[in-house]
């Protein structure tokens, strides 16, 4: 038996790690995968027994996402000028032509605009908030945070009609702004007491050291504690955008024409022509794109920011 | 101020003065009614064990904490109540605080970027500075992977970069290791004597600020214990804690009791009249005996007799600890004396460096020695 250091790993506990690693992501991935392909499916593809694995792949899902389609006898298209564009003579084949756009684009905008709006929301007052607890004398502030913590001990959906009354008193039903104001609402406990384990981290003294180089209270918080509090900042927004951007319930009791947001739209899309698998899963991988990008740029703050408070700078 | 000269701004007098500050956090009382006077161009130093207020104190001279009630005046004007801003004083933290996500420039150049000196001079401004503390060559390095003694310097430049009235240091040496702090201790003298800018250091080792102050204060529980040389703290100390506090080994405390009239000038320990320097009040009841171990002398005659209990040789001189019918005592003897444990020896103190203490106020008597110190203390 070889000597070997006590903390560091062997290289046999290493390889076996990093197998169990991959088997655990692999087995994840699947239908993550699962439905990246189907997107990429015809219909009669995605519905074949025994699944397909290997097909060839179409734009179809895609285009029926994005468009709405009547049908017509083939007489009729027969009499109608050649296709335009790749996406007519995907259609066609189906005996459909395309009659508009469909509301996918809209929808997925009022995702955008609703998801990263309440996150930036949540993320702003949670670190005034945060800031305010850990640095100064507040009265009660205990119980203060214990409240805003009780928030979040009943699932927010048990709430669902008080808040639909009040937001059609109010005007807010079906509007951007009732959205983010909800989603900000239930978000808020979580970014406030995040941050503020973060912020608590960060000893005073580099505030006071930008006190007395001259700056005001503000300017320090602002140059000195924000860039420090960079990566809790970016995980609490992590946290806080895929609550916002993956709410279901909420948008479908509170919004419909207007405001509706791409999680209850998706679903819809199977009533408009047969069970279209292939368009399920195409609007299911754009809407995953955003926060698989967001995440992936805020990665490296990620994995500090959930192994904060671990390890002392 | 456009002025580049970093030792010379001995046109502002920084004068701090210190008037009945006190300073409560809600009923705990970190200061009480505190008074006394930094003079310009001061190396001063605020001595305590941990917890007595003395970090307050500097807190409160550098506006990080407003007082309760007092006044403090820099250069002839109250300040207590600005933010430090506007008091144009420097602080150097125990834990340097250089801000993380700058270089070591950015650091240096904060400070004068907030009052909004030009680029150019502000250059010119830190390379002065690098310069004088030796980090020219450090100047575009991240502040995360300095060593100790870097940083330190780092955060030395940051305090004088900008000419401040005064400097404040909260234990600047304590997160360095024993080496290097000596090293550091001396080094920053030397910048002071150079600067000669009005210095006030927060420190609990008592070597450290015997051996860099002009003047030190000594604090315990919230109150000021006493004030003056570090001469003067040593040999007359004001009360039992600071004669217990500097000096290593500790002042020796003989108790005994007598009735001293003013004019005494000898005290009964067991069967010796020990001379001591002549009362200036009297003094009753329970009283402390105390005496240097540097100013016990050991001798086979003698009236006063002991038992060695124990010798640590120490190279030029040695403590011996002896058990004498008023207690234990430790004296430091030279290393050649021979002594043997358990062997009986007489004991002499020095005369004219006796202090007595009233023990249950554990205040100096005032005395030949020390009337001079205790009377403005």
């Amino acid at each position: 038996m070889s000597a070997h250091s006590i903390t560091e790993p062997s290289s046999r506990a290493k390889w076996v790690a990093g197998s169990l690693v991959i088997l655990y992501a692999l087995i994840t991935m699947v239908p993550l995968a699962w439905i990246m392909m189907t997107g990429f499916k015809t219909p009669p593809d995605s519905i074949s027994y025994p699944p397909k694995v290997i097909f060839e792949p179409s734009l179809e899902g895609y285009v029926n996402l994005f468009t709405t389609r009547t049908r017509v006898t083939p007489d009729a298209l027969e009499a109608l000028p050649p296709p335009a564009t790749w996406y007519d003579e995907i259609v066609r084949e189906r005996n459909m032509v395309i009659a508009g756009p469909s509301k996918f684009g809209e929808r997925f905008l009022n995702s955008v605009i609703i998801g990263f709006g309440s996150t930036f929301l949540s993320v702003f007052l949670g670190t005034l908030a945060a800031y305010a607890f850990s640095r100064f004398k507040i009265p009660l502030a205990d119980d203060l945070l214990f409240f805003i913590l009780s928030t979040r001990m009943m699932p927010p959906i048990a709430v669902a009609i008080p808040i639909f009354l009040m937001y059609r008193n109010l005007g807010l039903s079906d509007t951007h702004l009732g959205m983010i104001l909800l989603y900000t609402a239930v978000n808020i406990s979580l970014a406030v007491w995040l941050l503020k384990g973060f912020i608590d981290e960060i000893p005073r003294e580099y505030e006071e050291a930008a006190l007395i180089d001259g700056y005001t209270r503000f300017q320090a918080f602002y140059k000195v504690v924000l860039p420090q509090a960079a990566t809790g900042i970016a995980s609490t927004a992590i946290f806080c955008l895929i609550f916002a951007w993956n709410e279901y319930a909420f948008s479908v009791l509170l919004t419909s024409a207007t405001a509706q947001t791409a999680p209850p739209f998706i679903p819809t899309i199977i009533g408009v022509g047969g069970l279209d698998w292939p368009a399920v899963a195409a609007g299911a991988t754009i809407f995953l794109l955003p926060v698989m990008i967001f995440t992936i740029l805020l990665r490296k703050h990620l994995l500090r920011g959930i192994t904060f408070g671990a390890v002392r700078k | 101020m456009a002025t580049f000269c970093v030792w010379g701004n001995s046109s502002d007098m920084a004068e701090i003065v210190i008037k009945n500050v006190r300073k409560e956090f809600g009923d705990f009382v970190a200061v009480k009614e505190s008074s006394f006077t930094i003079q310009d161009g001061e190396f001063f130093m605020l001595l305590g064990p941990s917890g007595c207020g003395k970090t307050t104190t500097l807190r409160m001279i550098a506006g990080l904490e407003l007082p309760t009630s007092g006044e403090i005046y820099l250069d002839g004007e109250e300040i207590s109540q600005r933010p430090p801003s506007q008091r144009d004083i420097a602080f150097v933290f125990q834990m340097f605080a250089l801000y993380p996500h700058m270089n070591v420039r950015k650091n240096l150049s904060y400070p004068l970027v907030s009052q909004g000196m030009a680029r150019a001079d502000v250059k010119a401004k830190i390379d002065e500075v690098a310069q004088i503390l030796g980090i020219t060559d450090i100047l575009n390095r991240p502040v995360g992977g300095l060593s100790g003694g870097d940083r330190q310097r780092v955060a030395l430049g940051r305090a004088i970069v900008r000419d401040p009235k005064a400097f404040m240091m909260d234990e600047p040496l304590g997160a360095l290791d024993a080496e290097f702090r000596e090293h550091m201790a001396e080094e920053l003298r030397a910048l002071h004597d150079r600067m000669g800018a009005t210095t006030v250091y927060v420190t609990h080792d008592q070597l450290e600020a015997m051996q860099m102050g002009d003047k030190i204060v000594v604090m315990n529980n919230a109150v000021v214990e006493q004030f003056g040389t570090p001469k003067q703290v040593y040999d007359t100390p004001a009360t039992m804690f600071v004669a217990n506090f500097i000096g290593s080994p500790a002042m020796n405390f003989l108790p005994f009791q007598q009735q001293l009239a003013p004019g005494a000038t000898t005290a009964r320990l067991g069967e010796m009249e020990a001379t001591i320097p002549a009362l200036r009040e009297s003094g009753a009841g329970d009283l402390v005996f105390g005496v240097r171990p540097e100013n016990i002398t050991l001798s086979d005659t003698g009236t006063y007799r002991g038992e060695v209990l124990a010798a640590e040789y120490l190279g030029t001189t040695q403590i011996v600890t002896l058990n004498t019918p008023n207690g234990h005592v430790k004296a430091r003897i030279p290393a050649n004396q021979p002594v043997k444990t358990g062997e009986k020896v007489g004991l002499n103190f020095k005369p004219g460096t006796v202090t007595i203490f009233d023990k249950p106020s554990g205040r100096a008597l005032r005395s030949e020695l020390n009337e001079g110190v205790l009377a403005h203390g």
